[in-house]
């Protein structure tokens, strides 16, 4: 390992791979940071570039700056616009953007930065250790046991996400998963539910209901209510500090979710977004109940953990990449068709036929780590200019991002007439108190879901897969827990709490 | 009755009408060696119909009970924000929706730029127009020039 790592330090400190790193970390953040372009469109678009290098560790340290770069500026944009333009990052959001409300965005923006290097550092020297062990692990995993993970993973935010309410989260689940089944799917070529509109043939653009989940009810909240003012409070980003205790509070949180976020993101098909919630909804379990009280109002925490979280993932969806061959998301399903382009086949011989490639990728995730780090952290101030434009410029201009967003990605004038649509829908539902999250989850992981759903009922010619399979059933145990427990303790202390009323 | 239960009821009219597509019309043109398969494309649906029917009928009936808050915003007093202002913004945004083909790129969103402000009260012309024409013209030379992405820039009867 020691040799690898020589050779991988001695490829990654070249002057081009170092301008890689750099390069691609810089154009990450910034078009990360518009809403609506997630880090799969940035690195499709930075394909031909990579590709036009001719050399193989090059345009994977490019592409995978590039990917930290957009996952960092992902989090800017969605603490200080509630914007967020990666589904890895909208958990950042429920806390990230009260603190820039509550005027401490500077130190919410810190705490990003940390915690992303933290966790990226954390999940590389991981990936480093495990890589070839996990590899087995990930083997174990059958289609019956993604598709039970997933359930968890859609309990768990159903049951987490929402405002104590788990029938209108649970809702907003479903209708998120009903809404990925609009389109032809990959595995019965048949168009649904697209009641013959050609537009909805290839489905409903993630893009646009995230942006319309999102970025447009945020803007017209906005319009409706304008914010008042403070004096002293300008957008200025001050106090980017983060004081001893604070440090000491995020410190067990940020080492928690390091590792939990890299092992989620070893597992194909669950990725940043997933990690990012999980890592949320754990802590926010397993926080002291003052703490609790705190998660979703700014608590410094509840920014860390998804922060974390889905760095290390990142970091962890390069795993069954570089070992197994296997894209786990998207992303890394890009990466793999750069990398074929290259004549580099990624699988079990990558590390023995070409040990430069696989350990100069992991030296660069520390060069880039360090570099996100370096180069954001004092740039923060600038970054957030953004904050101090006036409101009469700054609506128009997130409504035309939101537009351009769906736009660019589908190239479909339509898009912008769903994209519209969907945002008056949110609108309402956000008056109404449901939680939107859930629907953009469920909505990404619902292609997911049912292909593992239909692979396993192909396997096991029917439902045994459930009984048949313990693990299966065992996580599918606990996504059925997670979703009546705490209505069930809800019952309870109102129970109690009308007891005591009672009086006697 | 409360927005979240008129909500509740529109989602389970979604469901009820999803549910049937699934259970009653799809599988009727399925291909006999289809019908082997232990799944169906019409599976996954059908139970996500019977789900979400479940789901929306305990919010419709009020079965979990939560306290009532009122967010950021009350609809109850939809009146008192500034609501003609917001439907304004939206009706410029499905305008430049249609626009933006047979305009043009840089017609359409600086026109939407001016416009969206003015809406909002901005009124120094000055500085507003400049703005947005500067704001389009770098977006439109990122996109097409940079990225490559092909955006009309003019209107249909001036070339491309």
């Amino acid at each position: 390992m020691l040799e690898g790592l020589l050779i991988g330090l001695q490829t990654a400190l070249s002057f081009q791979n170092l301008a890689m790193v750099i390069g691609g970390c810089l154009i990450g953040t910034f078009i990360g940071m518009l809403p609506g372009l997630g880090p799969m469109s940035i690195i499709a678009i930075m394909i031909p570039v990579a590709i036009s290098l001719g050399d193989a560790s090059a345009a994977l340290i490019l592409l995978a700056g590039v990917y930290y770069g957009a996952i960092f500026g992902g989090s800017t944009s969605s603490i200080l616009l509630n914007a967020p333009g990666v589904a890895g990052t909208v958990a950042s959001s429920f806390d990230g953007f009260p603190m820039a409300k509550q005027g401490k965005a500077g130190k919410a923006l810190t705490i990003a930065a940390v915690a992303s290097f933290c966790g990226g550092t954390i999940g590389a020297l991981l990936l480093m250790i495990f890589a070839p062990a996990l590899s087995s692990v990930a083997l174990l995993f059958h289609s019956a046991e993604y598709f039970a993970l997933m359930v968890v993973g859609l309990s768990a935010i159903a049951a987490f996400a929402g405002t104590g309410q788990v029938a209108k989260a649970l809702m907003m689940t479903i209708l998120g998963l009903i809404m990925a089944t609009v389109g032809e799917g990959a595995l019965f070529n048949l168009p649904r539910f697209t009641m013959g509109i050609m537009d909805l043939q290839s489905g409903f653009g993630f893009i646009t209901l995230a942006m319309a989940m999102f970025a447009l009810p945020e803007a017209l909240f906005l319009v409706l209510n304008p914010p008042k003012i403070n004096k002293g409070d300008d957008g200025k980003i001050k106090d980017l500090r983060i004081s001893r205790a604070e440090a000491k509070a995020i410190a067990p949180v940020i080492g928690r979710q390091s590792i939990q976020g890299f092992f989620i993101g070893v597992l194909p098909g669950a990725g940043a977004t997933i990690a990012s919630f999980l890592g949320y909804a754990v802590e926010r379990n397993i926080a002291t109940k003052v703490e609790q009280e705190e998660f979703g109002k700014g608590s410094i925490k509840g920014l860390a953990a998804p922060e974390t979280a889905n760095n290390a993932a990142c970091t962890g969806s390069f795993v069954p990449l570089l070992t197994l061959g296997i894209p786990g998301s998207g992303t890394t399903a890009i990466l793999l068709g750069a990398l074929i382009a290259l004549n580099v086949t990624p699988g079990p011989r990558l590390m023995i036929d070409e040990p430069q490639v696989f350990w100069a990728v992991i030296m660069s995730m520390f060069i880039g780590n360090l570099v996100l780090l370096i180069l954001n952290l004092p740039l923060i101030p600038y970054i957030a200019k953004v904050l101090s434009i006036p409101r009469n410029y700054l609506i128009p201009f997130i409504l035309f991002f939101t537009l351009m967003g769906a736009y660019i990605g589908q190239n479909n004038a339509t898009e912008l007439l769903l994209l519209v649509g969907f945002g008056i829908c949110a609108t309402a539902l956000r008056f109404a108190d449901y939680p939107l999250a859930p629907l953009l989850i469920g909505f990404i992981l619902g292609g997911m879901l049912e292909d593992n759903f239909s692979r396993s009922m192909q396997l096991y010619d029917g439902i045994g897969f459930i009984w048949e399979r313990p693990m299966t059933l065992g996580l599918l145990v606990i996504a059925l827990l997670l979703v009546v427990l705490p209505s069930y303790r809800a019952r309870r202390a109102r129970l109690r709490q009308a007891g005591v009323a009672d009086g006697d | 009755m409360a927005l979240d239960r008129w909500i509740a009821l529109i989602l389970l009219g979604i469901c009820l009408a999803y549910g049937y597509a699934a259970w009653f019309t799809m599988d009727a043109n399925l291909a006999p060696f289809m019908r082997r398969n232990p799944i169906w494309p019409s599976t996954f649906p059908k139970v996500l119909s019977i789900l979400g029917i479940l789901a929306s009928l305990i919010i419709l009936l009020g079965l979990e009970k939560g306290e009532a808050k009122i967010g950021d915003i009350d609809y109850r007093r939809l009146g008192d924000y500034h609501i003609g202002q917001a439907l304004i913004l939206l009706g410029l945004m499905v305008a430049y929706a249609l626009c933006l083909r047979p305009l043009g790129f840089l017609f359409s969103t600086a026109a939407f730029l001016i416009l969206g402000s003015f809406v909002l009260g901005e009124r120094k012309w000055h500085i507003m127009i400049p703005v947005s024409l500067l704001a389009t013209f770098i977006v439109w030379y990122l996109v097409q020039e940079v990225l490559g992405i092909f955006l009309r820039p003019l209107p249909f009867f001036m070339g491309v």
